[in-house]
């Protein structure tokens, strides 16, 4: 008979093991799913893992992979920060969209100048944009005592319709006889997020998801605010004796978390998606809670999970349309990474004992 | 490495371009927005590459990518098409466009087809799309006969011009049978969810209207109409892209089928003898590209005798669905007596049909 024995603290080594054990359970599973599928298991791994960073076309995809990561580091940075402190946010990508909206609204206003203040204004107002949206779960919370992951999760349904009624409407690009989506904002260049240094995909997202890393790691190992917070995560009434103030941390961390989310569509909507359309958003804000916790909440944790997880979809678009691979199936397999993920954790906070123990 | 680099590197090599003519079959790749199994408009369009397999055999090989997001995803997976040395490539949506046209103007060697788009910026892009239209007038005149209600519905996808066309078509001919007939309009903000479809037709249905037209992709209108006939109701469908043939012989009465096959086997054809050009095309009833498919016999004869004689006089160009006299909806003229709209008024069209009550959402 096996059991499960709670430790009383979670294991580091297992915390910090975990993360690993789960990418190769995933790959075992994963195998043995495009085994069954018919298809080659190693070479739909190999597909997946080790063509974008070693492949043959590598030079083109490894840029991809920062184009890729840059946005579900961003995001998945904030929002762990707010995990930390027990404040989920489950809509950063409704936070994504509207931070995408109005940065792009602010800066059509001005369209066709050139001017070289548009593009500031308009990441000031994608992440406002992003801000205030969590502002709505945030106040809720404090002031009504409603639940965030509830209405940070309804309101991307609203963010959505949002979207749609500014790619077919009120954003519309005028030019295009009715068609819908926005003017082209990659293709103007007074709000273009282009590659700073051409082929390396580093855009000013992937610059501003290291700096949202940096100040993320120094907030929360050098900050008072950031003991705070993990003080209020771990152990909410020794926060409250120690003089935390719960609403000032939500709205912090909800805030900050949408922040960023605003900023990641922002960059994202100027750059490598380039304008708002009807599908502009990408479950990069709900990818970023997979990637926050691979990360184990860690900032730089993140960063190498924001990479596995974009070499998942830059390889998981390879092995789709080389191998023939089912399009849900790359969907399973990145979801198998989650899952095992969170079934893998059990061992770093219980340790499994085998055989006949006392009862309790 | 840049593009320029590598693509004189792979010319020297002799890797890309026309230099792979010779024997090696002509490589075709597909971009999908939704999965091959939607039942519906990525349905069709992989029914037409296999199409293609089956014309062509061992002279072409097709690869194909389904769910790709229209937005940032959608220009890497182009390229990853594009690097794995396919000759011509098919973006099958609109949200495709711009997407296709970057990585057109960094593979000039390989040709590219943007589905329901406008945008050619490089000479090897080419635009297509079908007339729907022209089916919807066909659905339109057997609605006209159904209806008891003097209610049908349309469940549209997004207020783009290619479905207030079909709004607008349907409407007109149903009218022409039934001069009481009312136009229910309700939009989805979706080409494919079936939670929001379903609703949509229940609502429809809940307001007594007896005929539902889509133009989303999944069948779960068919499946709330059959359950509401289940229930002693009296509702009708069309099937959309696909046959949806599964719902006969009703709720699923007709239905409008895209078969984009003549048109891939046409396209690859001219690039393999090198006669490709870029073009825009939109093809119909004539071509072959909308298909109505089988009208059951839960349809009266006479209404049935009539849609086939549509059916006929579209097909042979004898009858344009937009011919005068047409009103706009506010009661001004659009085409006198027997005036014929012109492609270019249709292709952005912005505005309903007299008759035709509620506002298209700016």
């Amino acid at each position: 008979m096996i059991r499960l024995e709670r430790r009383p603290t979670p294991s580091r080594a297992w915390g910090a093991a975990s993360p690993l054990l789960a990418v190769a359970l995933t790959m075992m599973a994963g195998g043995l799913m495009f085994a069954a599928l018919g298809k080659d298991p190693v070479e739909a791994l190999r597909t997946i893992f080790w063509d974008p960073v070693m492949g043959e076309f590598a030079w083109y995809f490894r840029a991809q992979l920062l184009v890729k990561a840059a946005p579900l580091v961003l995001i998945a940075a904030g929002l762990a920060i707010g995990f930390r402190a027990g404040i989920w946010n489950i809509g950063a990508e409704g936070q994504y969209i509207v931070g995408a909206i109005a940065g792009a609204a602010a800066g059509l206003a001005f369209h066709p100048s050139e001017s070289v203040l548009i593009f500031p204004l308009m990441v000031v107002c994608g992440a406002l944009g992003g801000f205030l949206w969590a502002m709505i779960p945030a106040v809720l919370k404090v002031t009504l005592g409603t639940n965030e992951i509830l209405v940070s999760l309804m309101l991307v349904y609203v963010a959505d319709n949002l979207l749609a009624s500014a790619a077919v409407g009120w954003l519309r690009n005028p030019e295009a006889v009715g068609f819908p989506g926005s003017r082209n904002l990659a293709q103007w260049e007074a709000s273009a997020n282009p590659e700073l240094i051409a082929g390396t995909g580093m855009h000013w997202g992937v610059v501003a998801a290291v700096i949202a890393v940096i100040f993320a790691h120094v907030l929360m190992t050098r900050h008072l605010m950031g003991f705070h917070i993990r003080l209020a995560g771990q152990a909410p009434r020794a926060a409250r004796f120690a003089g935390v103030a719960p609403a000032r941390l939500v709205l912090f961390c909800l805030g900050l978390s949408g922040l960023l989310a605003g900023l990641a569509g922002l960059f994202e909507v100027t750059g490598p998606a380039g304008q708002i359309s009807i599908d502009f958003a990408s479950g990069y804000g709900f990818t970023a809670i997979i990637v926050a916790f691979l990360g184990r909440l860690n900032p730089l944790g993140i960063v190498a999970a924001g990479l596995l997880m974009a070499v998942t979809y830059v390889g998981g678009d390879n092995a789709a349309a080389n191998l023939g691979i089912p399009g849900a199936a790359i969907s399973a397999f990145q979801g198998m990474l989650l899952f095992f993920l969170l079934a893998v954790d059990v061992l770093s906070n219980f340790r499994v004992r085998v055989g006949r123990g006392a009862l309790a | 490495m840049t593009f320029k680099t590598f693509l004189a590197l792979a010319a020297t090599l002799g890797l890309a371009g026309p230099a792979m003519a010779q024997d090696d079959p002509t490589k075709v790749g597909f971009i999908y927005v939704g999965p091959i199994g939607d039942g519906g408009w990525t349905y069709q369009h992989d029914q037409g590459r296999l199409a293609l397999e089956e014309e062509f055999g061992d002279r072409v090989e097709t690869v194909y990518q389904e769910s790709v997001p229209e937005g940032a995803d959608a220009e890497r997976a182009i390229t990853q098409m594009a690097l794995g040395g396919a000759d011509i490539i098919f973006t099958t949506s609109f949200g495709f466009g711009d997407a296709t046209n970057a990585v057109a103007a960094k593979f000039p060697d390989v040709k590219f087809e943007h589905a329901t788009g406008y945008k050619r910026e490089h000479p090897n892009v080419s635009t297509y799309d079908a007339r729907f239209y022209e089916g919807r007038a066909v659905l339109g005149t057997l609605a006209g006969y159904l209806t008891e209600t003097n209610k049908i519905g349309y469940i549209g996808s997004f207020p783009i011009p290619e479905n207030i066309q079909g709004i607008n078509s349907s409407y007109l001919h149903a009218r022409k049978i039934n001069p009481d007939v009312e136009m229910v309009v309700t939009w989805a903000y979706t080409w494919f969810d079936p939670a929001k479809e379903a609703d949509a037709a229940r609502a429809m249905i809940d307001q007594g209207v007896d005929v539902i037209l889509q133009h989303t992709d999944s069948t779960a209108p068919q499946a709330a109409a059959e359950e509401a006939n289940a229930n002693g109701g009296r509702v009708f469908t069309f099937g959309q892209a696909s046959d949806m043939a599964e719902f006969k012989p009703e709720p699923r009465v007709a239905s409008i089928i895209d078969n984009w096959a003549p048109y891939y086997i046409d396209r690859v054809g001219a690039v393999m003898d090198g006669t490709w050009k870029q073009q825009a095309s939109w093809g119909g009833m004539p071509e072959g590209e909308v298909v109505i498919g089988e009208i059951t016999d839960a349809v009266p004869a006479e209404a049935k005798a009539a849609a086939e004689e549509m059916i006929a006089n579209i097909s042979d160009g004898s009858y344009h669905p937009f011919t005068g006299p047409i009103n706009k909806q506010d009661g001004s003229e659009w085409l006198a007596e027997g005036e014929v709209a012109e492609d270019g008024e249709l292709a952005g069209m912005d505005f309903y049909v007299e008759g035709i009550t509620g506002e298209i959402p700016n």
